[in-house]
């Protein structure tokens, strides 16, 4: 089965793949680090558990980034 | 407005510019940009402006400039060290136009302040290294329909997005903020010097399209790209209906209470 991710094509031998497997297999090892869009469409939080990628499915992970400055914010 | 022959000569290369002309550059000489952070990203994003003659350009930061600072904040010297970054940004923006009139908020962007200041410009650029505020700016700017450029950097990657009315924003893609200190600041995990003015030119660069109001600006898309290996990326991505903020229902209809992690405010 190949499917996309991040625009790149990986292989795999079974039919299907857990959400947090591939995201494991990606060096992905916390969850709560990345947005996952699947087909264009996000994918809640909560449902990572419970997704999996099938035959040319085209996934993208969406990773949080800082940047350049550190003291803009005061409560 | 009529520019005067030393305004003409030194804005020549856009006025002869297809797409921006002389009309154009009257659009960003009556421009307004806010950048919230005069650090890695607010330095080349206010250099690039104040070069463009935007005509009032908005800085707030109230840090003071460090010597790790100077890897990367470009806007600010080495003798600057200990000195408030808006008034080194300031000083050297005066330096390289004096036509442009900065406005320096020495003070910290907060759930007070936001709304009284956004107002008074035509777009915000995003150049904030913590959570808090990205989301800050984010709710500010869509409950105020403002528009903004959302831009991050860690290591050796950067990824930016541009924020308009009626179009995605940054909650649509992250839904809340992430846990505090399980993402790395670029304090905590570094960053590569010239990845601040990769990312930082593409914002710039935004906010002059916008101000002209020509091409495809990165609405409904987020660029991403890793330096190392060079790879640029620009994924789509629609309005989220289930967007806590601009989706079919949302739960937040005003600003939240916006937490610093313990370790940031230490820095
Ligand atoms: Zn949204």
């Amino acid at each position: 089965m190949k499917i996309k991710v991040n625009g790149k094509t990986q292989e795999f031998n079974q039919a299907q793949i857990g959400l947090i497997e591939l995201l494991q297999l990606n060096k992905v090892t916390n969850p709560e680090l990345v947005s996952v869009q699947l087909n264009g469409l996000f994918v809640k939080r909560e449902a990572y558990q419970e997704t999996s990628l099938h035959e040319n499915d085209e996934v993208d992970f969406l990773f949080f980034m800082g940047g350049g400055s550190l003291s803009t914010l005061n409560i | 407005m009529e520019f005067t022959d030393s305004q003409t000569e030194r804005y020549s290369r856009h006025i002869i510019l297809q797409d921006v002309g002389v009309e154009g550059q009257i659009k960003i000489s009556e421009g307004k940009v806010l950048i919230v952070g005069a650090g890695g990203l607010g330095a080349p994003v206010a250099l690039y402006l104040a070069a463009a003659g935007v005509g009032t350009i908005g800085i707030i930061d109230g840090d003071v400039v460090d010597l790790t600072n100077l890897q990367r904040q470009v806007i600010h010297f080495t003798p600057d060290v200990n000195k408030a970054k808006v008034l080194s940004a300031k000083e050297k923006i005066a330096q390289l136009n004096p036509e442009v009139k900065v406005i320096a908020y020495q003070e910290l962007l907060s759930t007070y302040n936001i709304f009284d200041i956004i107002k008074e410009y035509d777009i915000v650029v995003d150049g904030t290294d913590n959570f808090p505020t990205k989301f800050l700016i984010n709710d500010a700017c869509v409950l105020a329909q403002k528009p903004f450029s959302h831009g991050g950097i860690l290591r050796f990657e950067g990824q930016t997005f541009t924020y308009t009315p009626g179009n995605a924003c940054y909650r649509c893609v992250f839904d809340s903020p992430p846990p505090p200190n399980v993402v790395p600041t670029c304090s905590q995990a570094g960053v590569l010097g010239s990845i601040a003015g990769m990312l930082g030119t593409i914002q710039a660069t935004e906010v002059l399209k916008f101000l002209v109001n020509k091409g495809e600006l990165l609405t409904n898309r987020i660029l991403t790209f890793n330096a190392l290996s060079m790879d640029f990326r620009t994924i789509r991505f629609g309005k989220n209906t289930n967007c806590p903020i601009c989706g079919e229902h949302p739960s937040i209809t005003g600003l939240q209470t916006y937490e610093l992690p313990a370790c940031d405010l230490k820095h």
